[in-house]
C-alpha cells in the first residue's frame, strides 16, 4: 500500500525471493482491524423482530471469520505482489535477444472456435437437454433457464450499444424494457393485436421513447446523463404504478395472450400447433418455441450491432466514446450520434420487453425496478464494455451461475440448510463491478477489434488501447 | 393557512436532512468531479448503525435519558460511518484516478449495490421500526378550525443539530488549513500537489466529512421516521443529489439551500397535489434542472477544458 520506492538498477538486482514477512503481517493485521471496525455493528449484531420490539443477536463468530478471511487474503495478496515484483526484477535470459511477435493471445486463438461452439450449443440446446434429461418434462427447468439467460443476453447486447459502443452510461435501460412489455400487454389485451404485430410496434414505441427521453438529456456530461436516465427510469416505473386506469397499477396486467406459432396457438385442440403438425400435444412445445424466438431476437440484436459498427454511424459511436471533443471538432453531430445509439439500444430493449410479456403472460411494475437496470449494467460491465461475446458469457455466468449454485446440494451442507445463493447474487455483482473497474476496466475479455482495417487484421489487446478522456 | 405553516415546518425538517446528505455529494463532486452514487447507501448504512447502537444503549446498557443516548449514538455513528466512507474511497475510488471517464461512476454503482445488499443480507429485508424516541410536541398556535400547528421536539432537534453541524462544518472549510487544502485541490489538484498538499489525504478527508454528515442525516432520519430498511438509501440519495444539483453542484451553501427547497417542494406537493407522485416531482426537478440550468442556483457555470 506504500508508494513504490525509487530503485536504481543495482537495487533491483538485489531483489530476492524472500519478501518482508513482518511488514506484510503488520499490514494484513491493520486491514483485519479496519474490517473489524467496519463490521461493528452492522455485522456483529443482527436486529430481529419479535412483535413490535426489536432485539439484538450478537454474531461475533461471523465477524471473527470475516476478519480472518480478510487477513488471509491480504497476506496472499502481499505474497503475490512480492513474487510478481521478483519476476519483473529478474528478466528472463531470452528477453530482448529475440524478436517480439505480436502473437494473438491464447484467448484470441480460442475465440475463433469459441463463437461457433457457443452458437452451436445455443442452437441445439433444447435438443441436447432433451437427450441429457431424457424427456420433455424433465427438460422444462433447463429450457426455462435458457430462455431467462437469453433474455439477459439480449438486454445486455442492447445496452451494449449504448454503454459499450457509444459510451453513454444509461441507468434507466429497464424503462425501455418496461415500455416494450407494457406496449405488448396493452395492445394485445385492449385491441387484440397478435404478438407478431406488437413486436415491431413495441420496438418502435421503445425507440420513440428513447428519443423523447434522450433528446433533452443527451447534451449532458456522462455522469449527469447517467443520473437523469436513472431518474427517467424511476419516473416511468412510478407512473406505471400510479396510473391505475391505464396500467392497473401495482397489480399489473394479467392474462396477456400467449405466443402463437405464426398464428397457430399452442393448444391441445383442433387447429393447434400439435394437431397441425401431427404431433402429440405437449406444453413444452411452446417453451421450445419461445426459446428459439428469444435466440433469434438475441442473434438479430447481435447481427445488427455488428453491422452497425461497420457503418459510419457505428464508427461515430466508438469515436464518441473515445473522445467527444475530438468528435465535435471533426464535424460529427454528437447529439444525433448519441440519439441513434440511445434509440437503437432502446428498440432492442423494447423487443426484449415484449418477449418478456409474452413469456410471462403477466407484467407488473415490480419487474422493472432499478435493480433490473443494475443487473443488466453489471452484465455489460463485467462482460467488458463493447465486447459482444463477453456480454453473452457474463449473462450466462451472472444469471445462470446462481441458479446452478442453488442446485448444488453440498453447498447447503457447508453453509446450512437455508443457504440460497440468490441472496448473495447482487452482493457479488456489486463487488464484481468494483473489482472490474479497479483491475480490468476493459472487462475480463477485453478484446477490441478495430472496425476499420488497412491491410491485415492485427491482434490488439484491450489493455494496450488507451482510453481517451472526453 | 395553518396547513401551510405546518407543511413549512415539515418541509424545512425534511429539507435539512436532504441538505446534510447533499453536502456529501457536492463536496466530492467539487474535489474529484465524480458523482458518489453510493452516498445514499452510506446514509442508509448509518441509519442502521444508529439503530443498533440506540438499541444497545437503551436495552442493554439501560441508559434511560434519551437525549444522552441520542448524543452518544450520533457520535458513534459519525465515527463508524466515517470509517466506511474512508474505506470505500480507499478501495473503490482511489485506484481509479486517471482511469476512464465512467469508471468511478460504475464503481460507485457497484458500491451502492454492494452496500444495500450487504445490509439486506446482514440485517434482513424487513423494515426495522425503532422504539419511540422523542414524542413530545409544542403546539405553536391553534387554528380556528381546530387544526393545531405543532412543532415536535424531533423537528426542533433535527433543525438545531443540522444548524450546529453546518456551522462547525462551515468553520472547518472556511477557516482551517484542512479547508484551505480542500479548496486548493478543488481548483487545481496538480498545482496543490506541487505546493506540498497531500492530495490523497485531502480527498480521503473529504469522503470522511461527507460520510460523517450523512451519518448525522441517517440518525435524524431514524429519529424522524422511526423506521429504516435496506433500500431506504436509494430515493433519499437521489433526492439529495437533486438538491445538490439544484443548489449548484460544487457549492456548499447551494447544497443546503437546494436541500431545503427540495424538502419544501416535496412536502407541499404531497399536501396540495398528490402524495403518489411526490417522488416523480423530485425526479422531474432533477431532470429539468440538469437540462435547463445545469449550473444550479449558486453554482458557477462549468467551463469545459480541452
Amino acid at each position: 500500500m506504500t508508494a513504490p520506492a525509487i530503485t536504481t538498477t543495482a537495487q533491483t538486482q538485489a531483489v530476492t525471493r524472500s519478501f518482508d514477512f513482518s511488514a506484510a503481517l503488520k499490514d494484513a493485521l491493520k486491514t483485519a482491524l479496519i474490517t473489524l471496525g467496519l463490521s461493528i455493528p452492522i455485522l456483529s449484531y443482527k436486529t430481529d423482530q419479535s412483535g413490535a420490539d426489536l432485539f439484538l443477536t450478537p454474531r461475533w463468530g461471523l465477524v471473527a471469520i470475516v476478519c480472518a478471511i480478510v487477513f488471509g487474503l491480504r497476506l496472499v495478496l502481499h505474497a503475490y505482489t512480492a513474487s510478481r515484483n521478483y519476476a519483473k526484477a529478474t528478466p528472463s535470459p531470452r528477453q530482448a535477444t529475440e524478436l517480439v511477435h505480436a502473437e494473438p493471445s491464447a484467448f484470441q486463438k480460442a475465440s475463433r472456435f469459441g463463437v461457433p461452439f457457443f452458437l452451436g450449443v445455443a442452437l441445439t440446446f433444447p435438443i441436447l437437454i432433451y437427450l441429457i434429461q431424457g424427456g420433455l418434462n424433465e427438460s422444462r427447468y433447463w429450457v426455462d433457464l435458457g430462455i431467462l439467460i437469453l433474455t439477459y443476453v439480449m438486454l445486455g447486447w442492447g445496452l451494449n450499444i449504448v454503454v459499450g459502443l457509444a459510451g453513454l452510461l444509461d441507468l434507466g435501460y429497464v424503462a425501455f424494457y418496461a415500455v416494450g412489455a407494457y406496449s405488448y400487454a396493452l395492445l394485445s389485451t385492449t385491441f387484440g393485436l397478435s404478438f407478431w404485430i406488437c413486436l415491431p410496434l413495441a420496438g418502435i414505441l421503445a425507440a420513440f421513447w428513447g428519443m423523447i427521453l434522450g433528446f433533452p438529456v443527451l447534451r449532458l456530461r456522462g455522469d449527469y446523463l447517467a443520473i437523469v436516465t436513472l431518474a427517467f427510469g424511476e419516473i416511468i416505473r412510478l407512473v406505471l404504478i400510479n396510473w391505475v386506469d391505464l396500467t392497473n397499477g401495482g397489480a399489473g396486467i394479467s392474462s396477456i395472450p400467449r405466443a402463437t406459432f405464426f398464428g397457430l396457438p399452442f393448444t391441445a385442440g383442433e387447429g393447434g400447433f400439435a394437431a397441425t403438425f401431427g404431433l402429440e400435444f405437449h406444453g413444452m412445445h411452446r417453451m421450445i418455441f419461445l426459446y428459439y424466438l428469444i435466440l433469434a431476437l438475441a442473434l438479430l440484436t447481435n447481427f445488427v450491432t455488428m453491422r452497425l459498427r461497420k457503418l459510419p454511424v457505428g464508427r461515430a459511436w466508438e469515436a464518441l466514446r473515445e473522445d467527444e471533443i475530438a468528435c465535435r471538432s471533426l464535424g460529427i453531430n454528437t447529439t444525433n450520434t448519441k440519439l441513434t445509439a440511445f434509440s437503437i439500444g432502446a428498440m432492442f430493449g423494447g423487443f426484449a420487453g415484449s418477449f418478456f410479456a409474452v413469456r410471462q403472460g403477466f407484467v407488473s411494475p415490480e419487474s422493472f425496478n432499478f435493480l433490473e437496470s443494475a443487473i443488466i449494467l453489471a452484465i455489460v460491465v463485467l462482460g467488458g464494455m463493447g465486447s459482444q461475446i463477453g456480454v453473452a458469457i457474463a449473462a450466462i455466468v451472472l444469471v445462470g451461475g446462481p441458479e446452478v449454485l442453488r442446485n448444488l446440494t453440498f453447498l447447503q451442507s457447508i453453509f446450512g440448510a437455508g443457504f440460497d445463493p440468490n441472496e448473495y447474487r447482487l452482493l457479488l455483482f456489486g463487488v464484481g463491478m468494483v473489482a472490474m473497474m479497479v483491475w480490468r476496466p476493459r472487462g475480463l475479455i477485453s478484446e477490441r477489434e478495430p472496425s476499420v482495417i488497412l491491410k491485415e487484421r492485427k491482434a490488439i489487446s484491450g489493455s494496450l488501447v488507451k482510453e481517451g478522456h472526453g | 393557512m395553518e396547513i401551510f405553516v405546518q407543511q413549512l415546518i415539515n418541509g424545512l425538517t425534511l429539507g435539512s436532512i436532504y441538505g446534510l446528505i447533499a453536502i456529501g455529494y457536492t463536496m466530492v463532486f467539487g474535489i474529484i468531479g465524480m458523482v458518489n452514487f453510493a452516498h445514499g447507501d452510506v446514509f442508509m448504512l448509518s441509519a442502521f448503525i444508529s439503530l443498533i447502537f440506540f438499541l444497545i444503549l437503551t436495552t442493554w446498557l439501560g441508559i434511560s435519558s434519551i437525549a444522552l443516548a441520542l448524543l452518544i449514538v450520533l457520535v458513534i455513528a459519525m465515527v463508524l460511518t466515517s470509517l466506511w466512507g474512508w474505506a470505500i474511497e480507499r478501495i473503490a475510488y482511489r485506484p481509479l484516478r486517471g482511469s476512464f471517464r465512467l469508471a468511478p461512476l460504475i464503481s460507485a454503482i457497484g458500491v451502492s449495490i454492494f452496500l444495500s445488499n450487504f445490509v439486506q443480507v446482514a440485517q434482513g429485508a424487513r423494515n426495522k421500526p425503532t422504539p419511540p424516541m422523542v414524542q413530545d410536541v409544542v403546539v405553536l398556535f391553534q387554528g380556528e378550525s381546530g387544526y393545531n400547528v405543532a412543532l415536535s421536539y424531533k423537528q426542533i432537534i433535527i433543525m438545531v443539530v443540522t444548524a450546529v453541524l453546518l456551522t462547525i462544518f462551515w468553520y472547518l472549510v472556511q477557516k482551517t488549513s484542512l479547508g484551505r487544502a480542500q479548496r486548493a485541490c478543488e481548483q487545481d489538484r496538480k498545482m496543490a500537489a506541487l505546493l506540498g498538499i497531500n492530495v490523497d489525504r485531502t480527498i480521503s478527508l473529504t469522503f470522511v466529512i461527507g460520510a460523517a454528515l450523512a451519518s448525522v442525516a441517517g440518525t435524524m432520519y431514524l429519529l424522524y421516521y422511526g423506521v429504516v430498511s435496506f433500500n431506504d438509501g436509494f430515493v433519499p440519495g437521489v433526492k439529495a443529489f437533486t438538491a445538490a444539483v439544484l443548489g449548484g453542484i460544487g457549492s456548499l451553501p447551494g447544497a443546503v439551500l437546494g436541500g431545503l427547497i427540495i424538502g419544501l417542494i416535496e412536502t407541499f406537493w404531497s399536501a396540495y397535489f398528490s402524495i403518489e407522485y411526490k417522488d416523480v416531482a423530485a425526479f422531474s426537478i432533477l431532470a429539468i434542472v440538469l437540462i435547463f440550468m445545469p449550473s444550479g442556483i449558486l453554482g458557477r457555470p462549468e467551463v469545459e477544458k480541452v
